[in-house]
């Protein structure tokens, strides 16, 4: 017994030491931006080699964090491999970066999207520009995930606009200029109220202890009640509500799907909608457990009617990106059911859902893209019969769509079950409503599918007969196809890691709301004199 | 042996993975050959786990095995794993042995097809997701092989995809099933929110700890799943349009295995149903109803498989009528003797469609039982079967069915009995029309017919199968309980019949004598009807022919104002209520805005100002509030 916990302890501090023998995560934040500084000094006509560089980088990035998962521990709930750097320490900033088990798999997801992207979504007119903002756009989200500086986390979350802003402005389809605007000024009001709600919460921190901070580690013990937690935690989720999308903030969601290029496409759906839902997860639920519990049946209410709302608007979209979108709205209302509902498996639920989500939808706009080179349409109208030419690029988007609408044995499946059964113990009827989610979902997906893929003739262009996947785009879409099989058939590996972190975050919650609860039966006497 | 129950899932699962990357390389008729291999061999484990397991004395006949730990969250943790019982070994071995019957029939059914490999990937995976289905320890797996076989036959009804009708047929199927599913996941979720577990020896051991309405909300919300995938009222359409998949699929998923899955989920979970007799009422009503409808849409079809198709959603509401009034074992009984004669009527009927050129009118046929004498007397033995003539398998079963509804009820035994009349006379009417009478396919057109038999692959298993469907009955033999056979094997999982409780030999015989009056009237009306008339517009009134419009309602009640409400939140609330509300505030401060500053901007410093001032305000507030 002696000699097990011993060697437990050898272990955990093992680990701790080689966690501690590299700065991990600021080189995963670090690595793209200095190659994204490299490619501003290679001349523009060295296509090769800009893009041989972005695609090193963001493998690199890649390695590193397949390393951050190998050395993360898997029972610990806390922040792993932190580092810290007082960066102004006369404003409280610093550069403290640390990951646990609700951040890990969505660095993971980010640093696999990324090569990805380059490698099956790269834009053909100016390389090194497209490569430069791409690698920052890396950057950024992954210093949104990593983040344990609310300033630091506003600052990536924000440098994120930028580059996206470029990729679709520059590369996007015909309506993009419009469509750009309109999701830089939503986002950006968003972001003005998360601002302004993190300098508040640090001067009420620094006005309880005398010590102005923006560490989420020191704000979750500032002590936020009544209405100032409303006041805050609502400034801080019309930022992620618009990020994310949740309904009703969504309207920007399907004009900016439909005209970024793919790239665009895919790390917004796949990585940026996550860092709304993230937020909520991260700074909501740890900063204002109060104002969550007490504004949970709004959210939740909003959440189902996002479900509900998106399927039945996705099933009556004519082109295939806005349709993700929709669905995609409706996945977010289920991140956001699980969230709210706060119970251990619908947090974890929400959790793997959001790294599940980043996946099916990486691959569907990769598929999207992939048809789109071979139709030049999205309209859903004027795509017929693909299956008879290219019967594996149907294979895999079956698969993928099968995948969105949660069948068991594939990835979707797993969040979306853990998320309905919490929801279901803590606030049934919400749970019940949702559930017709899952039956909305297979209507609109398999009605798009049998538009596109079944029916007669497939409409050929006699110049340019269909062709199948090429290998290419086969190695592009298989990472993507084998996670979607293997998280849906052994999520263990994933949940064990997510769970001691949410397991922490939700007696947190609850242990504030207690002690609340307390002080406020402690004062009503002195309230009444 | 029992511990190579393991295998019985794999064999298909690799049948799967080998020719789903390799099948179209490995060809015609290869490919199909290794997935009735695959089948076979699952069989053969299967016959061998069910020797070990009868081997063992009756108290120790369940074993479960766990593989691995499929996720932990909270309190909860599932599994995943195979229990072996009597229960989930009948299951398996009726669905491996007719599957290798029905594998090895495709091989020659679809000889031309282009997509030949492709069928029998499908076909493997379908085998794979349904005994996972039966043979799951706990619901989470029981659901993902319900799933599973609901995408295959998805796919397989789409099969011919470049056919509109077979692709809108598969979506419908699946859309059907997803309905009854919502109703499985809630009661998953129900049990996990009260046991924190979905493994079966769990929940049944902890009965107790649930109140009698979370008992009759499981048992319901279970059954709106069984409904779903089993097409009982009001979820039946779908498996009408089925009949679009190739005939193969038709027997194995749409009459003997999948749509069974239902019957068995109930059958599953008896321990629950067990506790609460009127959900049992609903079921065993719902059931009956769903028979009799289904067998008067029958007498009016003239689509060779939708007389079929009708056929099996009236025969397994003869199944949840069993399941209603607590004869589980008589449920298994008929869904194990239907599946015999079922297969059999759609695989002999695949052998005419074959024939006629995929002609499947009966109205356009006739006269075949001369070109096709084995086809013709096989079909002539399922007719007898299904009609219930004694000594057929389906006299039996059904048999078995209507004496249990008469203890609980004499009306859900008239309305059984009634539609028993219909079913022997309807079938009748089918085997009249396409085999005896004038060859009017001669006149109608297609001159260069030849039919005649199908080849050996073809021939042999109806002949496998005709021969279960004459036999069958003997495995339930109602003459003492040495000759129950079925009964006192499914003993320890489902309980022994009610009858058994007050049967005197006298009441057997009585029901013997009316069970074969009813079929044998029924099949003597069908036989002066049909004999030599082709129409009788009297007999085949268009509601029933349009299945009493419940499809029709369906879609002008339910499928069109969705539409139109979802046309509405696009395009109203979306675009003008939502989006205009964003563009209006954002039009509202551009104006005001442009008003108290007189500036000509664009859309970006607007808002810049727009946001500081916000922002100071909130700064301000906060620092007001927290006394700096």
């Amino acid at each position: 017994m002696d000699h097990q916990t011993l060697s437990t302890v050898l272990q955990v501090s093992g680990a701790i030491s080689r966690q501690q023998a590299f700065p991990f995560l600021t080189a995963i934040i670090l690595v793209p931006v200095f190659a994204a500084s490299l490619i501003l000094a290679i001349p523009r006509d060295a296509r090769r080699l800009i893009r041989g560089v972005a695609l090193v980088a963001s493998v690199a990035v890649l390695g590193i964090s397949a390393a951050v998962i190998d050395l993360f521990r898997t029972g610990d709930g806390g922040y792993q491999m932190v580092s810290n750097h007082m960066w102004a320490p006369g404003l409280g900033i610093s550069w403290s970066i640390g990951v646990d088990g609700i951040s890990l798999f969505l660095v993971a997801l980010t640093s696999l999207l990324f090569p990805l992207v380059l490698f099956g979504a790269y834009a053909r007119q100016n390389t090194k520009s497209f490569s430069v903002w791409i690698l920052l756009l890396e950057a950024g989200c992954l210093g949104s995930f990593l983040s344990l500086d609310l300033l630091m986390f506003f600052l990536f979350f924000e440098a994120t606009l930028v580059p996206i802003y470029f990729l679709m402005v520059s590369w996007g389809h015909e309506g993009r200029n419009r469509a750009a605007m309109k999701f830089l000024v939503y986002t950006f009001v968003g972001s003005a109220f998360l601002l302004v709600g993190a300098i508040a919460l640090a001067f009420m921190h620094q006005s309880q202890t005398g010590l102005l901070t923006f560490d989420i580690r020191s704000l979750v013990h500032t002590h936020v009640s009544g209405t100032e937690g409303v006041l805050l935690m609502l400034a801080f989720t019309f930022a992620f509500a618009v990020k994310a999308p949740i309904w009703p903030f969504h309207t920007w969601s399907p004009d900016t799907y439909a005209e970024a290029p793919a790239s665009a496409s895919i790390i917004l759906g796949g990585v940026m909608a996550k860092l709304g839902t993230y937020g909520i997860v991260r700074f909501d639920l740890e900063l204002f457990p109060h104002a969550t519990i007490l504004l949970a049946p709004l959210f939740l209410t909003l959440g189902v009617i996002g479900i509900i709302y998106g399927g039945i608007v996705a099933a009556q979209q004519r082109d295939l990106k806005r349709l993700v979108a929709f669905s995609s709205l409706s996945h977010m209302g289920f991140i956001v059911l699980g969230a709210f509902a706060l119970t251990g498996e619908s947090v974890s639920g929400a959790v793997v859902e959001m790294l599940n989500h980043g996946l099916y939808t990486a691959a569907l706009f990769l598929l999207i893209a992939m048809i789109y080179s071979r139709r030049r349409t999205f309209e859903i109208a004027r795509l017929r019969g693909l299956q008879g030419a290219a019967p594996v690029m149907a294979g895999i988007f079956t698969l993928v769509m099968l995948a969105s609408i949660g069948v068991p044995g594939l990835n979707g499946f797993v969040g979306e079950f853990l998320i309905l059964a919490g929801t279901f113990a803590a606030h049934r009827w919400w749970a019940v409503v949702a559930v017709l989610g899952v039956v909305i979902s297979a209507v609109y997906m398999l009605w798009a599918y049998q538009q596109i893929f079944h029916a007669s003739q497939p409409m050929t262009d006699p110049k340019e007969p269909l062709r199948d996947l090429t290998t290419r785009e086969r190695l592009v879409l298989v990472p993507l196809v084998v996670l979607i099989v293997a998280l849906g058939v052994y999520p263990k590996p994933v949940l064990d890691r997510i769970e001691p972190a949410v397991n922490q975050l939700i007696m947190h919650v609850h242990q504030v709301e207690a002690t609340n609860a307390l002080n406020a039966n402690a004062l009503s006497p002195l309230e009444g004199r | 042996m029992i511990h190579a129950a393991f295998l019985i899932p794999l064999f298909p699962l690799v049948g799967f993975l080998i020719l789903a990357p390799f099948g179209r390389r490995i060809g015609n008729p290869i490919a199909g050959w290794i997935a009735t291999l695959m089948v076979l061999a699952s069989f053969v484990v299967t016959v061998l786990v069910f020797a070990g397991v009868a081997g063992e004395p009756v108290a120790s006949r369940l074993h479960v095995e766990n593989w691995f730990t499929w996720l932990n969250s909270g309190q909860l943790s599932i599994g995943v794993g195979i229990q072996v019982d009597p229960l989930s070994l009948t299951m398996a071995m009726f669905i491996t042995g007719i599957s290798t019957l029905i594998h090895c029939y495709s091989v020659g059914y679809m000889k031309l097809d282009e997509q030949f490999s492709k069928f029998f990937v499908y076909l493997n995976l379908f085998v794979f997701s349904m005994l996972m289905l039966v043979l799951g320890e706990n619901l989470v797996i029981t659901f993902l092989g319900w799933e599973g076989v609901g995408v295959c036959s998805y796919f397989l009804i789409a099969f011919w995809f470049t056919r509109p009708s077979a692709a809108s047929a598969g979506k419908k199927a699946m859309i059907y099933n997803r309905v009854g599913d919502g109703g499985f996941l809630l009661a998953l979720f129900l049990l996990i929110d009260k046991l924190h577990s979905l493994t079966f020896t769990t929940i049944f051991s902890h009965l107790s700890q649930l109140s009698p309405t979370d008992l009759t909300a499981v048992s319901l919300l279970l059954f709106v799943g069984a409904v779903g995938k089993s097409a009982q009222l009001p979820l039946f359409p779908w498996l009408a349009d089925a009949m679009e998949g190739p005939t193969p699929v038709s027997a194995l998923i749409h009459a003997a295995t999948m749509v069974t899955a239902g019957v068995y989920l109930m059958c599953r979970v008896n321990p629950i149903l067990h506790l609460v007799p009127n959900a049992g009422h609903l079921i065993a009503w719902i059931g009956v109803a769903t028979a009799f409808i289904a067998a008067t849409i029958g007498c009016a079809q003239t689509d060779i498989k939708k007389v079929l198709a009708y056929s099996t959603v009236s025969q397994l509401g003869y199944m949840f009528l069993a399941v209603g009034c607590g004869a589980y074992d008589a449920a298994i009984f008929l869904m194990l003797t239907h599946a015999f004669y079922k297969a059999l009527l759609f695989l002999a009927s695949g052998s005419v469609i074959h024939a006629m050129d995929d002609e499947q009118d009966i109205k356009n046929m006739g006269a075949l039982r001369r070109a096709m004498p084995l086809t013709s007397a096989t079909f002539f033995i399922g007719w007898l079967s299904i009609a219930g003539i004694p000594p057929f398998s389906g006299f039996w079963a059904k048999g078995d069915v209507l004496s249990n509804a008469w203890v609980v009820s004499p009306a859900l035994w008239a309305v059984g009995a009634v539609t028993a009349i219909l079913t022997a006379y309807y079938m009748g009417r089918q085997y009249l029309l396409v085999f005896l009478g004038e060859p009017r396919w001669k006149k109608a057109g297609a001159g260069s017919l030849h039919p005649h038999d199908a080849s050996w692959q073809m021939s042999m298993p109806l002949v496998v199968l005709a021969v279960l469907a004459s036999f069958g009955g003997l495995i339930n033999l109602p003459f003492g309980p040495h000759l129950t056979f079925l009964e006192s094997w499914l003993a320890p999982v489902v309980g022994s019949g009610l009858l058994h409780n007050t049967d005197s030999t006298l009441q057997l015989w009585m029901f013997g004598v009316a069970d074969a009056v009813f079929a044998i009237g029924g099949a003597t009306i069908a036989l002066s009807l049909w004999r030599n008339v082709v129409n009788r517009p009297a007999l085949e009134p268009q509601f029933l022919f349009m299945a009493w419009f419940l499809d029709a309602s369906i879609d002008r009640f339910i499928a069109r104002p969705s539409s139109a409400l979802a046309l509405f939140s696009a395009r109203v609330v979306d675009r003008q209520v939502i989006d205009g509300a964003v563009n209006g505030v954002a039009g509202l401060f551009k104006v005001s805005a442009g008003r108290l500053r007189r500036l000509q901007t664009g859309y970006v410093r607007t808002y810049a100002l727009v946001i500081i001032s916000g922002l100071v305000i909130m700064v301000a507030y906060f620092m007001i509030r927290s006394g700096l």
